[in-house]
């Protein structure tokens, strides 16, 4: 049976590790490239590496960072934050990532995901989407949260798929940071709409959160940080947790 | 050394980074002419089998070639599915051919999703030099859409909505569905078994 994956997410600002707080507020907890490697021994099953200044002169840092860490690991790296063009894709890919995840410049430019999947293959290509709750419906947020974009998260993610998008993170903003639980009712809503795997992101704090978006969210693989960050023993008793309630996953 | 073809289906950082692992030194060769030389040659490769017709022709001939003098040869993802007569995803476009049997893509369903991304295990009953001391029940890294039918030549099957071919192996030909170089110390393993095999 196909498991439900547990993926770590490390925030990269400036070569350090950070985790943002409703995206503002960030604080350091470590070194990529330590901190990939002990997860890959825990047992995590992928690894995000984003990175959350994005600004052209960081991106040159970026790729040694990006190198450093696939150099720890052999399960899954995808990489996300301020892929703008197929090159900035490519440099990503070639420095050893397996997977990028575009936003913002994909709803700028839908054709971007079916130019990428064209040249890498839809495996590689994953749509990230930030969404928020307002006035009863789910809408995407660009640039790091700041941005209303109108869009609705499920019709968006419908159409990313069609564009050729391989997987969705979806981000709840309402809940990033703040350790109340992922966003249930939003990744089911967008999980069952496509058939391409959803990875849901914000809120993770117990393990209980995790039980619960796999079930009732519907989620094929929860991303998270902090939970794994500050315990050497999260992965493993996590799963023994998520396996005793019955939800699949690898050990 | 170990060849591997570049044929432009995706990225081979991942590969090259597995086989450094296993303990292989890797080429990626840009004339078939030379694959006489090595010891062992990898066809890897992602996205559509469309892509595989940059293998018709002068590549087949030298693969094949090489595969008839004693070569191993190991079919990656999309490299594996193109070790079969073909696929249904690129029905003008001939596979290796090395195993009877054509590719088809897992079917819908109500509940399971296709692509199939993610970690599954294999069910492998029988001893085979690839997956040496790799367990029965073993989780591997998957991602792809279309799969190989299940053949007389599969030593390790999984199930996703169907059963299908997860790897196989008849002589000095091997082939795996699933990312070896994704997939942690198990996928270490079978790329060293490999490596084994292009000294036998």
């Amino acid at each position: 049976m196909l498991s439900k994956r547990l993926i770590a997410c490390l925030d990269v600002r400036n070569g350090c590790v950070v985790k943002g707080v409703n995206f503002e507020e960030l604080r350091e907890a470590g070194d990529p490239a330590w901190l990939a490697k002990r997860y890959n021994r825990e047992g995590i099953d992928e690894v995000v590496v984003l990175d959350v200044t994005a600004t052209i002169e960081g991106r040159r840092a970026f790729e040694a960072t990006i190198r450093a860490v696939s150099g720890e690991l052999f399960i899954p790296l995808t990489v996300g934050g301020g892929i703008q063009t197929e090159a900035d894709a490519a440099a990503a890919l070639d420095a050893g990532a397996d997977k990028v995840g575009v936003n913002s410049a994909a709803l700028a430019d839908p054709s971007l995901l079916t130019r990428l999947a064209a040249r890498y293959g839809s495996q590689a290509v994953i749509v990230a989407i930030d969404a928020k709750r307002l006035d009863g419906r789910y809408q995407v947020f660009a640039r790091s949260g700041r941005a209303s974009t109108g869009r609705d998260a499920v019709e968006w993610a419908v159409e990313a798929e069609s564009r050729g998008a391989g997987e969705v993170l979806l981000t709840s903003i309402d809940r990033d940071g703040t350790r109340s639980g992922f966003d249930c009712a939003l990744t089911a809503a967008v999980s069952t709409a496509v058939s391409i795997p959803v990875i849901a992101s914000g809120g993770a704090g117990t393990f209980e959160h995790f039980t619960e978006v796999f079930t009732e969210g519907r989620a094929d693989a929860a991303l998270a940080a902090s939970v794994f960050h500050y315990s050497e023993h999260a992965v493993a008793d996590l799963k023994r947790h998520l396996l005793e309630r019955g939800v699949p996953v690898r050990c | 050394m170990i060849a591997l073809i570049d044929y432009g289906a995706g990225n081979l950082t991942s590969v090259r980074k597995g086989f450094a692992a296993a303990g292989a030194d890797v080429f990626t060769p840009t004339d078939p002419a030379v694959l006489h030389r090595a010891t062992g040659i990898v066809v890897p490769g992602v996205g559509n089998f469309a892509a595989t017709a940059a293998l018709e022709g002068p590549w087949t001939t030298g693969i094949r070639a090489a595969v008839t003098g004693g070569t191993a040869l190991l079919g990656i993802c999309l490299g594996m599915q193109w070790l079969f007569d073909g696929s249904d995803e690129a029905p003008g476009v001939d596979g290796f051919g090395a195993i009877a049997g054509r590719c088809s893509r897992l079917p819908p369903d109500k509940t399971l999703k296709v692509p199939h991304v993610g970690w599954n295990s294999l069910h492998a009953p029988r001893s085979s030099r690839l997956l040496d001391g790799v367990a029965d029940g073993t989780q591997v890294y998957f991602t792809h859409a279309y799969a190989a039918p299940v053949t007389p030549e599969s030593v390790a099957t999984c199930e996703h909505i169907a059963t299908f071919a997860a790897a196989v192996e008849c002589g000095q030909v091997f082939g795996v569905q699933f990312h070896p170089e994704k997939s942690a110390d198990a996928g270490i393993r079978i790329l060293r078994n490999f490596v084994a095999a292009t000294r036998s």
